[in-house]
């Protein structure tokens, strides 16, 4: 029964360096395979479109532009980055890459447009 | 002149209002510190006064308008006053009399009065409960306090803070004999200031806020710059009671350690705002008059026959 | 007024000490609490019937989402109602694997239940403290799952992502660290004074009454009654994995502290154990799209209670019905009970020391009175013909409005 428990250990933490990130100056680095904003290689797309089956928000869009040309339409408001997309592709053309800081005030720029690979001139 | 010059400048409300914020930052600062986290910025505590300020003000329909707005200024005006008194650089102040030691004490009872009346008259539920809470606290911390206090003047045989400054001043290291007194004392300061383990009238996960629920915009930046200036008063108070050492300097040397002394206690009250969690209010009740106060009385009675063989 | 001295004060909807909305009408008298009136519902989304909506393969992100404490309590609890449907024979690493994440689930859990509790009885310092703990936790498992919070580690037939060497060594340190940082707080919780007081002899609830109201979780444990999932019903790796059921006999919140702070030790040990014993082989067998007919009941032991979900399949993609009961649901009855003639002060700590996640409970509960036989539950279009007539009787018409929203989402 001792009041004042945590004493000695309180004290000790006005010698240590604080625990607090000071962000926006310090930036904390997320691990890799972390899920954060997707990516869309679109020389790899077939236009299967089962991504678009089992997103369950229904936040990409694939749209044929022309012979074997695919544009990604990726809504960033309404993904909520669990990358079942990434998971059920099957050329492996989405990647979840490591960038999550998305926050824009200008709610148009929340929609991302992957453009299509330029057509094969030969 | 010179009294409208101490009552508005020094030592009167613009130097205790800039130490009082001050002393908030110094705080906050220690108390995330200890937590190992960083803490606000100095500038924190005059931020917020000047955004309550800024802040449009909202009186409940049923509330006592008048009550209500007068509170506030009652509880402000009174802990500056107090603040007159106490001796800072110098064993004098700057008005004493015999007696002023009573009123003194009597001074920083009415804030809590006032923020009692300023929180019944509010007429939410959660201000009643806080403000009569409040009042319950003021039961059970008061005896000690005077107690504690009164027995330092008992051994000085007087009631004058100026003269007992100078008793202790002429006669050094007799106030070895008050720590006991000391001890209790800061102990009561913590319940008078409403700080954990006391914070019982404002507890946040409870009640709220307590007496201060309904108030914002500029009476409220005013009740927290009351907190503050009480804070300061308090500490400055037990300071020239328990710890009369260092007067003769000259002015510039005796602020300094008048500075160190009152910013040790201030630092006392926050490493025990850490490490306490908040009692119920029975349980503080009890506390109060099982524990503090027969140890107020052994100091009292300590005072009396040290009185008796030492001083002659 | 007309009594001065009683009257009722809301605690809730919003209110600082509740970190969810709910509300609890509390009659006063003085200090002491002479009656509650609890209200739920705040927090109802809709998620079952959203469920039948999706496919079930979206719906295990859905369910995810429940909370975003115990998610993979409820995300792993249905996936094992599903694939018990389907008949699937989900392979051992992929059991594994969900025992370790669930079991760091429960980690994270705890610290932050200790953090919340210290901070209702007014001890920020230890909220802090174990705030700051439990970063190293969250760290590991956004190194393993790559998030957070809602790890999303779960499909059906199995589980998405691996385990390597170098995320095993991780997960070992973090959880050296944490052990000894998890018997200082064994030690301050049993011996430092101003906690003993405020949670001692607090929201006292006897062995008989936990059984009656039908208490689950540490909650129940704490009053002696011997009861967890993990041990009478064993799923994923559980039937291979020794370990203790923590119980108590104080039968108050001093007690549901030392059930949780001894489960977390409980936990350190059974992921060493998990990760020691491993097995290799592959991580999920894959799952049909249409899930044949039948239906599930399954249950799991999330760090605050058992938790039931009932699935439905019809052979199509998408499920029938599907049913979640949550275990505050079944804690928030003896709540009434423990506040009976308490102070004020302890109502904070009571609701907290049951670790409410309303967000989990407000599922649509329908209750039969045994008076009234002839209470009916309407169907979805017998409902809306409902609101209509009773609306127009109020003089207001919404049919133009209908036709305007109808036109603008069919775009």
């Amino acid at each position: 029964m001792r009041p004042g428990k945590m004493l000695r250990q309180v004290l000790q933490s006005v010698f240590k360096k604080p625990f607090t990130v000071m962000y926006p100056y310090e930036k904390l680095e997320m691990p890799d395979k972390f899920r954060g904003k997707l990516k869309f290689y679109p020389e790899k797309c077939i236009g299967c479109k089962l991504c678009m089956k089992d997103c369950p928000t229904g936040a990409i869009f694939i749209n044929k532009i022309g012979d074997k040309q695919f544009e990604a339409i990726i809504d960033l408001d309404k993904c909520i980055y669990c990358a079942q997309c990434v998971d059920s592709c099957l050329k492996k053309a989405l990647e979840a890459t490591k960038d999550v800081e998305l926050a824009q005030l200008d709610k148009s720029k929340l929609r991302v447009v992957f453009n299509a690979q330029p057509p094969k001139t030969t | 002149m010179s009294a409208i010059f101490s009552i508005l400048i020094f030592p009167g409300i613009l130097f205790l209002s800039i130490t009082a914020l001050f002393a908030e930052f110094l705080d906050r600062k220690i108390y995330a510190r200890l937590q190992n986290r960083v803490g606000p910025p100095w500038f924190q505590p005059f931020a917020d006064f000047v955004k309550l300020i800024a802040k449009e003000e909202i009186i409940p329909k049923d509330a006592n308008a008048i009550m209500f707005k007068a509170m506030p200024i009652f509880a402000f005006a009174s802990s500056v006053c107090a603040f007159l008194y106490i001796p800072l650089y110098a064993a004098v102040s700057l008005f004493s009399f015999s007696g002023d030691i009573i009123v003194v004490l009597y001074l920083l009872t009415v804030p809590t009065l006032a923020i009692f009346i300023g929180g019944w008259y509010s007429t939410s539920l959660y201000s009643r409960i806080g403000s009569v809470r409040g009042l319950m606290q003021l039961f059970s911390y008061e005896v000690p306090l005077f107690i504690g206090v009164l027995s330092s003047a008992v051994l000085a045989d007087t009631w004058s803070l100026s003269d007992l400054s100078l008793f202790y001043g002429s006669h050094s290291w007799y106030w070895v004999f008050n720590l006991i007194g000391f001890f209790v004392a800061l102990v009561a300061l913590l319940a008078k200031l409403e700080k954990a383990p006391f914070d019982i009238p404002e507890a946040e996960t409870e009640i709220v806020a307590g007496s201060f629920t309904e108030y914002s915009g500029r009476h409220l930046a005013l009740l927290r710059l009351t907190l503050d200036v009480e804070m300061i008063v308090g500490a400055s108070f037990l300071a020239a009671v328990f710890l009369p050492f260092g007067y003769g300097f000259g002015p510039v040397i005796g602020f300094v350690i008048f500075l160190l002394k009152v910013l040790s206690i201030i630092c006392l009250l926050s490493l025990a705002r850490t490490i306490l969690a908040r009692l119920r209010i029975d349980q503080m009740v009890i506390f109060c008059w099982k524990f503090l106060v027969p140890l107020a009385f052994v100091q009292l009675l300590l005072n009396l026959v040290i009185k008796g063989v030492l001083v002659r | 007024m007309a009594d001065p001295k009683k009257f009722k004060i809301p605690i809730g909807p919003q209110h600082p000490s509740l970190k969810e909305p709910e509300s609890f009408s509390v009659a006063l008298k003085g200090e002491k609490i002479k009656g509650v009136d609890i209200r739920l519902g705040y927090n109802h989304r809709g998620i079952e019937k959203g469920c039948e909506a999706k496919t079930f393969v979206q719906d295990v992100y859905l369910i995810e989402r429940i909370c975003g404490i115990c998610s993979h309590s409820h995300s792993t609890c249905f996936v094992q109602a599903v694939e018990e449907i389907a008949g699937l024979a989900v392979p051992k690493r992929a059991l594994y694997i969900r025992t370790l994440i669930g079991e760091l689930e429960r980690v994270h859990s705890h610290y932050l239940w200790l953090g919340v509790a210290g901070h209702e009885i007014g001890f920020d310092t230890l909220l802090m403290y174990t705030w700051r703990d439990r970063e190293a936790i969250m760290d590991v498992l956004a190194l393993l799952t790559g998030n957070r919070v809602n790890y999303g580690m779960n499909c059906i037939g199995g589980v998405r992502r691996d385990i390597d060497a170098a995320q095993t060594k991780e997960i070992i340190k973090a959880i050296d660290e944490l052990e000894e940082r998890t018997k200082y707080y064994i030690e301050v919780a049993t011996q430092e004074t101003t906690i003993i007081k405020r949670l001692s002899g607090v929201g006292m609830l006897s062995y008989e009454d936990a059984l009656k109201l039908g208490a689950v979780g540490p909650t129940a444990r704490a009053s002696g009654v011997n009861r967890d999932v993990r041990r009478d019903d064993p799923y994923a790796a559980y039937g291979e994995i020794k370990f203790d059921v923590i119980t108590d006999d104080h039968c108050d919140v001093y007690g549901r502290t030392v059930v949780r702070v001894k489960e977390l030790m409980q936990s350190f040990s059974i992921i060493r154990q998990v990760l020691k014993n491993m097995p290799d082989g592959p991580i999920s067998v894959r799952a049909p799209r249409k899930i044949p007919a039948g239906e599930a009941l399954s249950r799991y032991e999330a760090p605050r209670g058992e938790d039931v979900h009932y699935v439905k399949a019809n052979g199509t993609e998408y499920p029938e019905r599907v049913k979640v009961r949550a275990p505050t649901l079944a804690n928030i009855r003896p709540v009434k009970h423990m506040l009976k003639d308490r102070y004020l002060a302890d109502m904070p700590i009571v609701i907290a020391a049951i670790d409410p996640c309303f967000s989990c409970t407000d599922r649509m509960v329908s209750l039969k009175h045994d008076n009234n036989k002839n209470k009916e539950i309407m169907e979805w279009q017998a409902l809306r013909k409902y609101s209509i007539e009773w609306y127009s009787k109020q003089g207001l018409d919404f049919t133009k409005l209908n036709e305007k929203l109808n036109k603008r989402f069919k775009a």
